[in-house]
């Protein structure tokens, strides 16, 4: 016994030399992730505050016109980002409200009722799918995806309406670049990301916790409605919020498919633009006030970007117990 | 045995990276001799990127060009991020001095209507410049508009509603097209005016002269304007336009040659000469010469030989090539004028940095 214990305590002492000795050793590792920490911060700063004093100009000319005016002169130098930010924010909308319940149901599928001999192959399949570049989304949406919408979902909407009644108004626009082809290609993009982190989700609840679910007699979807879901509920809201912050910020997939005007949409298929595409679009030959005013258009996708991921910790952090 | 492994290994990463490293610094090397850069205007960049692959056989200087728009071009060469600057639109003799830039033409072409129409091929469709100003307002919603059926008797145009397709960048082609829809419609002028980026009223948007004719080839029912090459070169469907002289003529290099033929090029301030809706039954409407922006001072004098250089070979070798792209290359009389304003203009430290032999 006393052995063991003169052992342990000689032990003990080796390992306490051990950490005397090795110690600037740790001080240089805690040194070095503050900076590195320090330097992200700095870096965040850095770019709100570059964005800021780029956007200034814009800000100060046009005030709160900017948020709700949807002019864009170049002749005479007026502003307003009120398209882009609805275009932003109805394209990440929709394709959100198209995705969510996709994903949900192609999850559940996944865990609940497919045979296991199939599971495997279809989620490396959709894996697959979730790394794909989003620019082959937007050539496929261009080349493949709009004109079938333009041919058989618009032009039969378009002939078999009144064109002055409310619906006729809704259905009519373009073809081949329009708000509704944009977010359906965004939601075909976040799709498969947002169904693999669910289904991760949905495999890591215990087997225990389902069976006896099951053998309460509860049926296949009370299970997942009051058992799988809330347990992963955490989860689930962080998943979709990451889908929502990739669909915010998609740049050359949106830009080929969503017509790149600056008015407010009217309709459903009518062409409109998001605070990306603009950007991509103009500013190669922006200067002067065109310049910040797109600059400023950056800032405001940052705060939007930013309040998602707010409203994402909110509900996390409600979601606690 | 597994440490012999690691060290072949490392031999052959080493002799990898070496030759890696020793390949970046001879390529690195070679890409400073006579190098020059451009970028700017879509509507060229057919025969520049032509031109210059030519004359990096013949001399080994590369000349790099990368198409962006005409807004692109200046703003770039303003900001002295490239060596020169390409623009469709002319710039005023007051922004060149105020800027110290010079301007010189390379080339003439003309901006075509194209349309796609199932049952309309190229040629068939004849339209004016106010009634293609009235269908870019969106006044003119459908195809069997009484105003088209009108100019277009014998064509059957469906009931199918127009979509209209422009420029989503900033554009010396739409500079061009805008400015002659202004020149030839009140309305238009007084609602949109003539500008490389105008409020459109009406439309979609695609990216550069591709993306334009892209989105006319997706798109049946829809009206869109591009420089003749892509035009050609996408097998689009060319519209009928009628000129100042009130004839109906297709786009060819010898309507565009006719709408130059009566520039005032010597009298013109800065070369800023443009050549829209001009007189002549064979004279192209939507003509334009495009442009080159160069610093008057060159820093380099080097590096300002170097891209005059290029641009004399160009003007003494690179007409046939212009001309099998259906650009118009300029008169003798026009490129002797810009040699001489080469050898007084373009200077580096007092001395002129090129004399044309």
């Amino acid at each position: 016994m006393t052995a063991v214990v003169a052992e342990t305590a000689s032990d003990m002492q080796v390992q306490a030399s051990r950490i005397v000795r090795g110690s600037w050793g740790e001080s240089l590792f805690r040194a070095a992730c503050l900076s590195a920490a320090t330097f992200l911060l700095v870096l965040l700063a850095g770019v709100m505050g570059a964005l800021l004093v780029g956007g200034w100009p814009a800000f100060h000319q046009f005030g709160f016109g900017f948020f709700v005016s949807s002019t864009w002169d170049t002749n005479n130098d007026v502003y307003g980002a009120a398209g882009p930010i609805f275009g932003t924010l109805a394209t990440a909308a929709i394709s959100l409200f198209i995705a969510l319940p996709l994903a949900i149901g192609v999850a559940v599928f996944l865990v609940e009722f497919c045979p296991k001999v199939l599971a495997q192959p279809i989620s490396t399949v959709i894996d697959l799918l979730a790394g794909i570049p989003s620019i082959v989304y937007g050539m496929w949406g261009f080349f493949v995806f709009a004109p079938l919408v333009a041919n058989y979902i618009q032009t039969p909407l378009t002939s078999a309406l009144n064109p002055d009644g409310f619906w006729g108004k809704f259905f009519a626009g373009v073809p081949n670049g329009n708000l509704f082809v944009a977010s359906v290609v965004l939601a075909i993009m976040i799709l498969p990301y947002m169904t693999s982190v669910f289904r991760e989700l949905m495999l890591s609840v215990p087997s225990a916790v389902r069976e006896a679910a099951y053998g309460l007699g509860c049926t296949p979807f009370e299970v997942v409605r009051s058992v799988m879901i809330p347990f992963v509920q955490r989860g689930m809201i962080g998943g979709t919020m990451l889908g929502l912050g990739r669909a915010l910020g998609e740049t050359m997939a949106v830009t080929f498919v969503i017509g790149n005007t600056h008015n407010f949409p009217k309709g459903l298929f009518d062409a409109t633009s998001t605070i990306a595409s603009t950007i991509a679009n103009e500013f190669a030959e922006a200067s002067g006030l065109k310049l910040a005013s797109l600059i400023a258009m950056g800032l405001i996708l940052f705060l939007i970007t930013f309040a998602v991921l707010a409203l994402a910790r909110m509900l996390l952090n409600s979601n606690k117990s | 045995m597994l440490g012999v492994c690691s060290q072949l290994m490392e031999d052959f990463m080493f002799k990898r990276f070496a030759c890696a490293l020793s390949a970046t610094i001879m390529a690195a090397s070679a890409a400073h001799a006579g190098d020059v850069s451009g970028t700017g205007a879509t509507f060229p960049e057919p025969i520049y990127k032509d031109w210059a692959a030519t004359y990096k056989a013949k001399s080994g200087s590369s000349v790099n060009y990368v198409g962006i728009g005409s807004g692109g071009g200046i703003k770039a060469i303003k900001a002295k991020t490239v060596d020169f600057g390409a623009s469709d639109k002319p710039l005023t003799a007051a922004d060149l001095n105020a800027s110290d830039l010079y301007m010189f033409p390379t080339v003439i072409g003309g901006v075509a209507p194209i349309v796609n129409i199932p049952g309309v091929a190229s040629g068939q469709l004849h339209l004016t410049g106010p009634l293609l100003a009235d269908i870019y307002m969106g006044a003119v919603k459908t195809w069997n508009d009484p105003r088209i059926v009108a100019l277009n008797k014998g064509v059957k145009l469906p009931n199918l509603p127009i979509t209209v397709v422009h420029r989503s960048d900033g554009s010396g082609t739409t500079f061009l097209f805008t400015t002659y829809l202004a020149l030839v419609s009140d309305v238009w002028k007084s609602k949109v005016g003539g500008n490389d980026s105008p409020p459109w009223p009406a439309g979609v948007g695609g990216k550069g002269n591709p993306g334009v004719s892209a989105l006319v080839k997706q798109t049946t029912g829809s009206i869109g304007y591009v420089e003749y090459f892509f035009a050609k070169q996408n097998h689009e469907t060319v519209a009928q336009m009628q000129n100042a002289s009130h004839h109906f003529l297709m786009p060819t290099a010898a309507s565009f040659a006719a709408a130059a033929s009566g520039a005032k090029w010597t009298t013109t301030p800065g070369n800023a000469v443009l050549l829209l809706n001009q007189p002549g039954v064979n004279a192209w409407p939507i003509s334009g010469a495009t442009f080159i922006l160069v610093y008057k001072n060159q820093p380099d004098a080097a590096k300002g030989a170097d891209i005059l250089k290029f641009f004399d070979w160009a003007y003494k070798n690179g007409d046939a090539a212009a001309a099998a792209k259906d650009y118009v290359p300029l008169p003798a009389g026009v490129k002797a004028m810009v040699r001489r304003q080469w050898a007084t203009q373009i200077k580096s430290g007092g001395k002129p940095v090129y004399v044309s032999k």
